[in-house]
């Protein structure tokens, strides 16, 4: 699984860091997404995927290839 | 219920679409239709009072899914045609065309429709804001027009006007409550936000209501307040709330209040689902009927209608969240920040560009808010409110 965030399309809601701390972060000044790891691993896959369903930015892609 | 062999998805914004997507991530495999009333591919609606409005973002930045991951869904598309009838029983729609669709399952996802002016005339230069073609209009408009009056001090009316100013426009914000987003965030943070508009040369008349709009051969001049006053106008822009897009739901056999009545799992009957700023439900966790307008709401009840749907057995009770970036402000909501709790600066000062402050009531606190702290107002509701946004089951 790849992970891409568009930084642009972000708002700030935090929703993924709630759901995925261990893949997602925000930065301290602007709150917009930091992705810790674009590759996560196998227990991370049903955290990413619904952090990419309800983020409100559409900000989160993932791809299952590779 | 056992898992359905079709669903049928009536409306297909935020909402819709992540009710499908999600029921193909939990598994379902049967058929799944998606009918909407617009013939644009899903868009995303947040960014058209802003980058769409401003011309900073093209109109298909604010597309929500590539066309190959539509196609990914493996769905039956039907576009530009409204659903004019339900019958609940049958779990069938009528669509604008004759044509009756079917689903084992019906996700009602209609959204919106805006509110007009009472007894308002036909003019042109008048503009309500809710779809891409809405926004389009009125960009084009703006871009031409000098000066703009805004009706409505709520979220959608405060991010137009702050928009157009940075277009260049010269605006005036009319609306009925005591301050910008005063409903919604109560005193101090709403007067602040007031004082940033007046800061940034819009012009105010709050408190007060409108009268009439003027017009001259067909197109709008002016806005005619009930105090007397007219305000030139060559662009309005009408933002005073929505109701429920509900209409085509009449004798469908469905508990219409405000919005399609659900029980705690977002079910109005057997087999029938709302999701969106169209679902009415009843929040476990407050113990009452709740209808939110926002755009987290659409995808975090989306994974619980999937889920339902699929035979699990899940409560809907988020914490209600929401943002509006004006100017360079981004304010974010968590819980529910009402008018009548009592506000306490948690970090930094409202007299300063960044902070974040809590909501109490009864000494509980409700809501939490940032003002240019996004960060800082997650870790506060992960401290004050809970700690994750679904109640994944």
């Amino acid at each position: 699984m790849k992970v891409i965030v568009d930084e642009d399309k972000c708002c700030g809601a935090g929703q993924c860091v709630l759901l995925a701390p261990e893949v997602f972060d925000q930065r301290e000044d602007d709150g917009i997404v930091m992705l810790l790891n674009a590759e996560p691993g196998p227990d991370q896959y049903d955290l990413v995927r619904e952090s990419a369903a309800v983020c409100p930015g559409a900000a989160i892609e993932v791809s299952e290839e590779a | 219920m056992t898992s359905p062999g079709s669903v049928l998805i009536v409306g297909v914004s935020a909402a819709g679409l992540s009710t499908a997507e999600a029921l193909r991530r939990q598994g379902h495999q049967g058929r799944l239709t998606l009918l909407d009333a617009e013939p644009h591919l899903p868009y995303d609606r947040p960014p058209l009072s802003k980058q769409v409005l401003a011309g900073d973002w093209e109109p298909g930045r604010a597309q929500l899914r590539t066309q190959a991951q539509l196609e990914a869904l493996d769905a039956e598309f039907v576009r530009g045609e409204p659903a004019v009838s339900l019958d609940a029983a049958a779990r069938e729609v009528r669509t604008d065309t004759g044509r009756v669709l079917r689903g084992d399952a019906v996700v009602i996802a209609t959204g919106l429709t805006p509110l007009r002016l009472p007894g308002r005339r036909a003019l042109a230069g008048v503009h309500e804001l809710r779809g891409l073609d809405d926004a389009l209009t009125l960009r084009a408009h703006l871009t031409a027009a000098k000066r703009l009056v805004v009706v409505g001090e709520g979220v959608l009316g405060g991010e137009v006007a702050a928009t157009a100013r940075a277009m260049g426009l010269d605006v005036t914000l009319v609306g009925l409550g005591p301050a910008i987003l005063a409903e919604q965030l109560g005193g101090p943070v709403s007067e602040r936000l007031t004082r940033a508009h007046t800061e940034r040369g819009v012009t105010l008349r709050l408190g007060v209501a409108v009268e009439e709009l003027t017009g001259h051969e067909g197109r709008v001049t002016g806005v005619r307040l009930a105090t007397g006053e007219l305000l030139a106008a060559d662009a309005v822009v009408v933002a005073i709330g929505s109701r429920p897009a509900t209409g085509w739901l009449e004798g469908s056999g469905l508990t219409l209040g405000d919005g399609v009545e659900c029980d705690s799992r977002c079910r109005a009957a057997d087999g029938i689902y709302a999701v969106g700023d169209v679902a009415s439900w009843e929040h476990e966790g407050h113990g009452r009927r709740m209808r939110l307008e926002n755009r987290t709401n659409a995808t975090e009840q989306a994974q619980v209608v999937a889920a339902n749907i699929l035979g699990a057995d899940r409560a809907y009770a988020p914490i209600p969240y929401f943002w509006t970036d004006q100017y360079d402000i981004k304010i974010q909501a968590h819980g529910l920040p009402t008018p009548g709790a009592t506000v306490s600066v948690a970090e930094g000062d409202l007299d300063q560009g960044r902070f974040a402050v809590l909501y109490q009531e009864s000494g509980q606190v409700t809501g939490v808010l940032g003002w240019n702290m996004p960060k800082q107002a997650r870790v506060l509701r992960q401290q004050h409110l809970a700690t994750r946004p679904v109640a994944t089951a």
